[in-house]
């Protein structure tokens, strides 16, 4: 019941997402027929156009035109590049997806891995040193993290060669090989952050009564730990997971920059110089539509895998 | 004891860290070693040398100067965003966490939805319906930091306000304005602080993000963001180009935490 009013509540805010993105982008100065024809078309030219783009309806009239387009996929005609929207996009959409995916994949194997290896050596030389380290690779910028991938990993090593971005139709083993390197800059950050998050938590639980019953129960060590202290230590890292997730994909858009991926970001700051709107807009709602639902998924897990919060 | 000086230390730390780029930037606004727009074609790329200490860049300026005043524009920029949004984040915190009611309900739902959104989404969406520039994207920015400060301090308000304290006050027949003022934002200072700190280093990477994308600061304003994109064409010629405003962005950003985890 609970789940189905958060299905119902996220529908409602990605509507309420698209209607503000929308009248925001309706509102501002600036003429799009102005943007495509240049300075230099005569006022009649210009009539023409707009009436041809539908900008000289009513604006409740055009949002009704535009949420009936999307609900059918259809995001408008691009100003600048002259194509429908949807085509420009669509296969953008599976990059950017697949890097946030990939990222998402390295940061929980790094987080999971080197904070179950504090837990163990909590005092430890070593253990210090992970979280020295920590808090620096916590305050680097993703893409200036790109850029040190590039110089060390591209330039120095060979391991890959920057700017050589091969399309996922083309060949999608070269394509993922490819995809791991922005994927490494962007999940570093947040897997610090996971890092803290769960060793918090595990040495938080290790000390729990519940802990030391199971202990007496005579369970092994590993026992205890991987049954008990890791379950309850990563309840509230799936909260940041959601975060994290949203959070890389607002990183892909810029790390496809260092990188030279021809992918969403790159469609969405071209048309943002151009004053392309329809496209803007679109790129901003397919985001928010895939924030609003990755946290919705995180809800959902949530209840799942933590019983208390049913 | 020893938990003291450890604890000390890692402020200091931060201190220390925030100065070695802060009090260049605060230098930069007023005065730097050379002219940081001045194109010398014979200095393009040069290295280090005791005259340019970090080198030129591919236009021949001085690399120093333009650290130090990309700096000054990026704190500036952080310090503007963290203030706007904290001052109309506590105005709103305040209000809807005193009297709730419908309008804070509405509120907290449309801040719910605000942030769940990335920092750098929001900051991108309001560049686009502005347009870049230096003030622009301040103000940009402040708009997108509103929520999380009026969420923290909504929090704050609805904790102390039942408190017994604040009942007293009210039964001596206090206003309510003298009761939020007086009695409660004091005690929502150690929040707010933290607050400001996180928010700051989520300006400075916001803004730099923005720059580096080109939708930002716009030249002839220096910007570290700016300098980042423009060093990558010649990374491999000149990885220190890249490299030097990259360290002053992580030493910016990791001293001003390290100050953070202290005020917790």
């Amino acid at each position: 019941m609970k789940i189905l009013k958060k299905i119902v509540s996220s529908i409602l805010v990605v509507l309420v997402v698209s209607t503000l993105v929308f009248v925001a982008f309706s509102v501002i100065p600036g003429d799009p027929a102005v943007a495509k024809l240049g300075t230099m078309a005569t006022p009649e030219q210009l009539e023409n156009l707009r009436q041809a783009m539908g900008l000289t309806d009513p604006l409740p009239v055009r949002y009704v035109h535009w949420v009936l387009g999307v609900l059918q996929g259809d995001f408008g005609t691009s100003y600048s590049y002259g194509i429908p929207v949807t085509d420009l996009i669509a296969d953008k959409l599976p990059v950017t997806v697949t890097m946030a995916i990939i990222s998402m994949f390295i940061m929980i194997v790094l987080a999971v891995v080197l904070a179950i290896y504090s837990a163990y050596h909590e005092h430890s030389l070593l253990g210090r040193a992970i979280g020295v380290i920590n808090q620096v690779i916590m305050s680097i910028p993703p893409f200036f993290g790109g850029i040190i991938i590039t110089l060390i990993f591209g330039l120095t090593f060979k391991l890959f060669s920057p700017g050589g971005y091969i399309s996922y139709d083309i060949n999608l083993g070269k394509f993922i090989g490819y995809m791991i390197w922005p994927a490494i800059a962007i999940a570093l950050p947040k897997a610090s952050m996971a890092y803290s998050l769960l060793l918090s938590g595990l040495i938080g639980e290790k000390k729990k009564d519940y802990v030391r019953t199971a202990y007496s129960r005579g369970n092994s060590s590993k026992a205890v730990f991987y049954r008990h202290i890791l379950k309850n230590a990563c309840i509230p890292v799936i909260t940041f997971l959601g975060m994290a997730f949203a959070d890389m994909i607002a990183g892909t858009l810029v790390i496809e920059q260092v990188f030279g991926i021809p992918g969403l970001g790159m469609i969405l700051l071209t048309s943002i110089q151009n004053r392309d709107y329809p496209v803007v807009e679109a790129i901003i709602v397919c985001i928010a539509v895939l924030v609003i639902f990755s946290n919705l998924l995180v809800d959902i897990l949530y209840k799942v895998v933590d019983p208390r919060t049913r | 004891m020893n938990l003291r000086i450890k604890k000390n230390a890692n402020s200091i730390m931060g201190i220390v860290l925030t100065a070695i780029v802060v009090i260049p930037a605060i230098i930069g606004i007023f005065w730097t070693p050379y002219d940081p727009e001045t194109i010398n074609g014979s200095l393009k790329l040069a290295g280090a040398s005791w005259a340019h200490p970090f080198g030129c860049d591919n236009f021949g300026r001085d690399i120093l100067s333009r650290i130090m005043l990309g700096s000054s524009t990026t704190f500036l920029i952080g310090m503007g965003t963290v203030i706007g949004g904290a001052v109309v984040g506590t105005l709103v915190g305040a209000l809807t966490g005193f009297y709730g009611g419908v309008i804070d309900e509405v509120l907290m739902r449309f801040n719910d939805v605000m942030l769940s959104f990335p920092s750098l989404l929001l900051a991108l969406t309001f560049v686009a319906i502005f347009g870049p520039g230096k003030y622009r994207v301040m103000w940009a920015l402040a708009i997108a930091f509103v929520p999380s400060f009026a969420r923290i301090i909504r929090a704050e308000f609805k904790r102390v306000k039942n408190m017994d304290y604040v009942k007293a006050a009210r039964l001596s027949g206090a206003s309510d304005f003298r009761i939020m003022y007086v009695h409660i934002l004091p005690n929502t200072v150690k929040v707010l602080i933290n607050a400001v700190l996180i928010g700051f280093n989520n300006a400075v990477l916001a803004e730099a993000g923005l720059s580096f994308l080109g939708i930002g600061v716009q030249p002839p304003d220096a910007s570290l963001g700016r300098m980042l994109s423009d060093s990558q064409t010649y990374l491999f010629t000149k990885p220190s180009y890249a490299i030097i405003p990259g360290m002053a962005i992580i030493v910016m950003v990791l001293g001003v935490s390290m100050i953070g985890k202290e005020v917790e």
